[in-house]
């Protein structure tokens, strides 16, 4: 909402300057977006008339203009087309501050010698004056403008740009500004004064109203105009229009949208000779009933949307638009005017489903009260009669079956204190909420305020409501500031799923940072074209729960996987030149539950790329791979304390043959694998792309309560180290699983895995270190020699293991 | 036998001169006073000299270790003390070489930004909480004072997962608040928690706006509670995230689930209040949404509004993270751009 200064003092007096004005209405809830200044820089112009245009000597598109300044006559040269005898215009004097109308700078106005003949100022475009940005034309000033008076003083203004909040339709208004303002400077509204005289003839000879929808429209006011004449509004007008954004039309229109700004309650003028009959209803359109509208646009309507009509057709869309074919032209003599109340959600279904917003309908669609229309309708009555003439009929229509009760609550001064903290008395509380337009009544016998809220406040429901309205206006600045001295509340002995989650999540950001990882985060939503990506058959098994009203198809779908958004993390930074990378994403995976709210998954997925370490004169190291990724679940895995087995599997994202679930008792809580060629490929990736993916639900409830201590072993432990020659086939796994189980075996380190010319073909080698060590004596070769029997035994039995080499 | 000591001690003495190493030295402490020098060997062998030579060899021998064991000792000394003082000796490394790179990894700057946010509220004694990304719409709307055709629908563009309208139509979460209704449904006063989490705008992206950003939801409920101590509470946030020269205001503001309802907004940094482009030329930059809990809420969660009051807040994690660290566009966050992430 748009409100010029100069026109909310004809209702307030404003004794601050508009930045002290602009800074109290944000701080009490009225934010002031912007602070326009029209010709504050606006020296030595006034405001001159033309008395005589003559033929320039010496240049033909040139002519002398005489200007009367009240204290004088000047003559200057003038090019503009427009300039005419008996206008008023704007006129510069040397020294005074203009726009260059060719460079757009500021410049300060000197005298000149144009082809001869000397000019001492200058008649202003609307651009010399920084208004708009017609240059062509001189701007010709409204015939009441004051010879002689500054610029400034009469054209001049000050444009606050207000954002005013949904529960304050009232501030969609020049008065419920001025209003605020009062209260909150001290001063005393002034209301206009509405009085004219009415005809002997009833506007009930001429038209009716009928409600046939009571519950969509609260209430239906109208007055009647004959023998008016439609031309164009007085400058006084049209300028208070332009100041708030409104383009003027003709009188009748200008009126209507005036009064709407004056007030916040939209009005609609028809010309009565295009409504058939006169006898107005106001029903539900029928289903595919046409309208074209003011815009000239024809739309069809549904039995969802109300209208007024006449005898034959809708003529407007309630609360909406009017219809073009009842529109007000110049040839129109008899007018309308409506005022009405139509319900809030009638009238926002409505623009909903039409997508057409309008000056009304964003004021009808925060609920106005069903006592507003009639002052404005008189209002606007009395400004047509003075300004476009015509006769009012007498009397009103006022058809109201939603009469709204008055509301009336009760406060103490206590409650205010209770809720904000910020003390005050009875007394202030009261006067505050007068000043705002709400009666109050002390209770005689306890400290009780009655409240009776004004029509207008449609917001206030309750005491909250009122304390909002003493605080805000006192000024949320006075508030004290006090710490929270409520007691804490009880914390859990044992913690909560989700906050074990959080812990763990926690500690998985500060492994994996510490592993050299990069968080990333990415959209929830994706495309399923991209998560399709992350199959090589692109299927998906099951749908992902889609989005209604997507945005874009990049963001049409709840993700099923976070490892689409890694891969295309990888691929766009590869674009941009990073080799080696390790990323991870901790965050919600989505799959839908039927009509149910979807299962939410917290997930970790790690992706690793390219080279191992960054160039260096150190070596460049080899490429990440998968026991890069593996090496990274163990670690974490070991600092969990807990075990995970390693297990061949397969999953659509990886290799055939180069995936494992990881398995922690029995149950599988994640995979680690080479990205399929075909999925990297279709990210734009090559090489080796490894990823990890772990589901944090699962594993929280692997990591259980502390870590139990186990006692060092302080005695030497005896080390030996083997080569065992095995089938291709036989698993590491196998092998180390029997090694552990060997009485004694504290440690078992793989430390050569070879495949060549030493082993025949078909076989491999695994050299072995293995630790032994008692927890109670120093070990004897003897034991250890035994025990390592022991267990080459089994190794040759189970596994068909031969021993290449020992020590 | 003396003659063979003196030849051994003189030849020593001269050997350590040309000594210029550690090593070197080692090697010669091997040959004159190891277990198989010809030194220890002579002392070993006076067993088998008669009692008067033993005595005078056995003298001479030892005063012969003892003097070479004291060199050893002086040119250890020298070599250690060269090493330091002598930068362009052999063993001298060029310092100024880079490191072996060793791969860092860091959280996502609006992971550190949450991390803090959170920490302050947690030193408060705010406990952490979470909840669903895709909610009802009654969570999200019905339950905060905002039925079907309210208003301020307008300023939650919403992302519908159901189309048809109802209370038992599932979205994307457009505020944490939610978690309000969820927690008091379950939780008695006192309340004292703050829940962070995805939140989701049908909005066209640009340098200020995202579809998706992070929320940190706060809610305190108690007998007692004032909107002073919302003010308190989140002016020392402010004062812990941005720093003591950064002013505070708190304003008037409407949101339907809290009443009164309060925006706050800190001093800009970038222009010292003055008004510039980072600011919208207002010389305040918001931080948070807030108010007192509106009664009908409470109401709702069977919460006796007479007796018990609570303040709630919503504070965006890009924003605070953009003020944090001078970031102009918040389309950063989630583009995930390397060479933007690896500055945090
Ligand atoms: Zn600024």
């Amino acid at each position: 909402m748009k409100v010029s200064l100069k026109w909310l003092n004809d209702y307030v007096d404003i004794r601050l300057g508009a930045e002290q004005i602009a800074e109290k209405l944000t701080m009490a809830g009225l934010e002031v977006t912007g602070i326009q200044t029209l010709g504050g820089t606006w020296e030595r112009i006034e405001v001159g008339e033309v008395v005589a245009v003559n033929p320039h000597p010496n240049a033909d598109r040139l002519r002398l203009a005489t200007v009367e300044l009240g204290a004088g006559q000047v003559t200057v040269v003038c090019g503009a087309p427009n300039i005419a005898p008996g206008q008023r215009v704007p006129f510069a004097g040397i020294g005074a501050r203009l726009i260059d109308g060719r460079t757009g700078e500021a410049v300060s106005l000197k005298a000149a010698k144009i082809r001869g003949v000397v000019s001492e100022g200058m008649v202003c475009s609307e651009k010399e004056l920084g208004i708009s940005d017609n240059h062509e034309e001189i701007l010709v000033l409204p015939p009441e403008a004051p010879v002689g008076a500054a610029l400034s003083d009469y054209l001049g203004d000050v444009v606050l740009d207000l954002d005013v909040t949904p529960n304050r339709p009232d501030c969609l208004s020049v008065i419920g500004i001025a209003r605020e303002i009062a209260a909150l400077t001290g001063e005393s509204l002034r209301l206009p004064e509405i009085h004219y005289e009415e005809s002997a003839e009833s506007i009930d000879s001429f038209a009716s109203v009928e409600i046939a929808e009571p519950e969509l429209c609260l209430r239906y006011c109208a007055s009647l105009l004959t023998g008016i004449k439609v031309g164009s509004s007085p400058g006084w007008l049209q300028q208070r229009l332009s100041s708030c954004g409104m383009r003027p039309i003709n009188n009748v229109v200008d009126v209507t949208n005036y009064v709407m700004l004056e007030y916040g309650q939209p009005l609609h003028a028809f010309d009565f000779h295009e409504l058939r009959g006169g006898q107005m209803v106001v029903r539900r359109a029928r289903q595919g009933e046409t309208i074209t509208t003011l815009d000239e646009v024809q739309r069809t309507l549904n039995t969802d949307i109300l209208v007024i009509a006449d005898k034959e057709r809708a003529v407007a869309i309630a609360g909406i638009m009017g219809g073009s074919g009842s529109e007000v032209t110049a040839a129109t003599d008899t007018i309308l005017i409506e005022s009405a109340s139509f319900d809030q959600a009638a009238v926002r279904g409505g623009s909903n489903q039409l997508r057409v917003q309008t000056e009304a309908s964003v004021r009808f669609d925060k609920g106005l009260n069903s006592d507003l229309p009639l002052p404005p309708l008189r209002r606007a009555t009395q400004l047509l009669l003075e300004l476009a003439g015509g006769k009012g009929a007498r009397g009103i229509i006022d058809v109201y079956p939603g009469k709204s009760e008055p509301q009336f609550l009760s406060l103490t001064a206590r409650e205010v204190e209770r809720i904000s903290g910020l003390q005050v008395s009875a007394a202030e509380t009261i006067g505050t909420l007068r000043a705002l337009g709400f009666e109050c009544k002390e209770s005689d016998s306890d400290s009780q305020i009655f409240v009776s809220v004004p029509y207008w406040r449609s917001d206030i429901k309750c005491s909250a409501d009122l304390v909002e309205e003493v605080v805000r206006t006192m000024g949320y600045e006075k508030i004290p500031i006090t710490r929270l001295s409520a007691q804490l509340p009880r914390q859990r002995a044992k913690l909560s799923p989700a906050q074990r989650r959080s812990d763990l999540r926690d500690s998985l950001r500060d492994m994996l940072t510490g592993f050299g990882f990069q968080e990333v985060l990415t959209y929830s939503l994706v495309s399923l074209e991209k998560l399709e990506r992350l199959s090589p058959r692109r299927k998906l098994e099951a749908a992902p729960l889609s989005v209604a009203n997507p945005m874009s198809r990049e963001q049409e779908a709840l993700r099923t996987s976070l490892r689409a958004g890694l891969l295309a993390t990888v691929a766009h930074n590869r674009r941009s030149g990073t080799a080696g990378m390790r990323l991870f994403e901790i965050g919600k995976v989505f799959s839908s539950r039927g009509k149910d709210l979807p299962d939410e998954r917290e997930m970790v997925c790690a992706l690793l790329t390219g080279a191992r370490s960054e160039m260096s004169w150190h070596g460049e190291g080899e490429v990440l791979d998968f026991f890069d990724a593996k090496g990274t679940v163990e670690n974490m895995m070991n600092r969990f304390g807990s075990k995970a087995i390693f297990e061949a599997a397969d999953d659509e994202t990886f290799s055939a043959g180069r995936g494992a679930s990881i398995v922690i008792e029995d149950e599988r809580v994640g995979v680690v694998g080479e990205v399929h060629p075909s999925v990297a490929q279709a990210f734009e990736l090559s090489g080796s792309v490894c990823l990890v993916e772990i589901d944090v639900e699962k594993l929280v409830t692997k990591i259980t309560g502390a870590k139990q201590y186990r006692p060092i072993l302080r005695f030497p432990g005896a080390t030996r180290d083997m080569a065992l020659v095995l089938d291709d086939h036989v698993s590491y796994r196998s092998v180390e699983d029997i090694i552990r189980s060997t009485l004694l075996v504290t440690q078992v380190i793989l430390f050569d895995v070879y495949r060549g010319e030493q082993v025949p073909e078909g076989k491999k080698s695994f050299a072995v270190r293995i630790v032994y060590q008692s927890p109670s004596h120093t070990l004897t070769d003897e034991e250890v020699d035994r025990n390592q029997q022991q267990m080459l035994d089994r190794l040759r039995q189970e596994l068909g293991a031969t021993l290449r080499a020992s020590t | 036998m003396l003659e063979q000591l003196k030849d051994i001690h003189r030849q020593a003495v001269e050997e350590l001169d040309g000594v210029a190493d550690a090593k070197a030295l080692e090697l010669w402490r091997v040959r004159y006073l190891g277990k198989k020098s010809s030194l220890t060997g002579a002392l070993r062998s006076l067993a088998a000299l008669p009692l008067e030579e033993r005595r005078d060899v056995g003298a001479r021998a030892n005063e012969i270790k003892r003097d070479l064991e004291s060199r050893l000792e002086e040119k250890e000394r020298f070599l250690q003390q060269s090493l330091l003082t002598s930068p362009l000796a052999s063993q001298g490394i060029d310092v100024t070489l880079p490191g072996r790179p060793i791969p860092t990894g860091r959280l996502h700057p609006i992971t550190q930004t949450l991390n803090e946010i959170c920490c302050v509220f947690r030193n408060m004694g705010f406990q952490t909480i979470e909840g669903p990304d895709v909610e009802w719409d009654y969570y999200n709307f019905e339950a905060l004072n905002i039925p079907q055709h309210h208003p301020a629908r307008d300023r939650f563009a919403t992302l519908w997962i159901d189309a048809g309208a109802g209370a038992k139509a599932r979205l994307l979460r457009t505020h944490t608040s939610p978690m309000q209704i969820r927690w008091m449904e379950r939780e008695r006063p006192p309340i004292r928690v703050i829940a962070p989490g995805r939140v989701y705008r049908y909005e066209a992206t640009d340098a200020t706006h995202e579809s998706m950003f992070c929320n940190v939801e706060g809610l305190a409920v108690d007998r007692s509670i004032t909107l002073a101590d919302l003010k308190g509470t989140l002016f020392e946030f402010c004062r812990c995230l941005f720093g003591e020269e950064r002013q505070v205001r708190f304003r008037c503001d409407y949101f339907p689930f809290v009443e009164p309802g309060v925006e706050v907004a800190i001093s800009c940094a970038a222009c010292d209040g003055a008004g510039c482009r980072v600011c919208g030329y207002s010389g305040w930059v918001e931080t948070a949404g807030a108010g007192m809990v509106h009664p009908d809420v409470l109401r709702r969660v069977d919460i006796d509004p007479q007796t018990y009051s609570g303040f709630a807040f919503g504070v965006g994690v890009e924003r605070i993270s953009m003020l944090r660290h001078g970031i102009d566009d918040i389309r950063l966050f989630y583009s995930n751009d390397l060479r933007f992430l690896r500055q945090f």
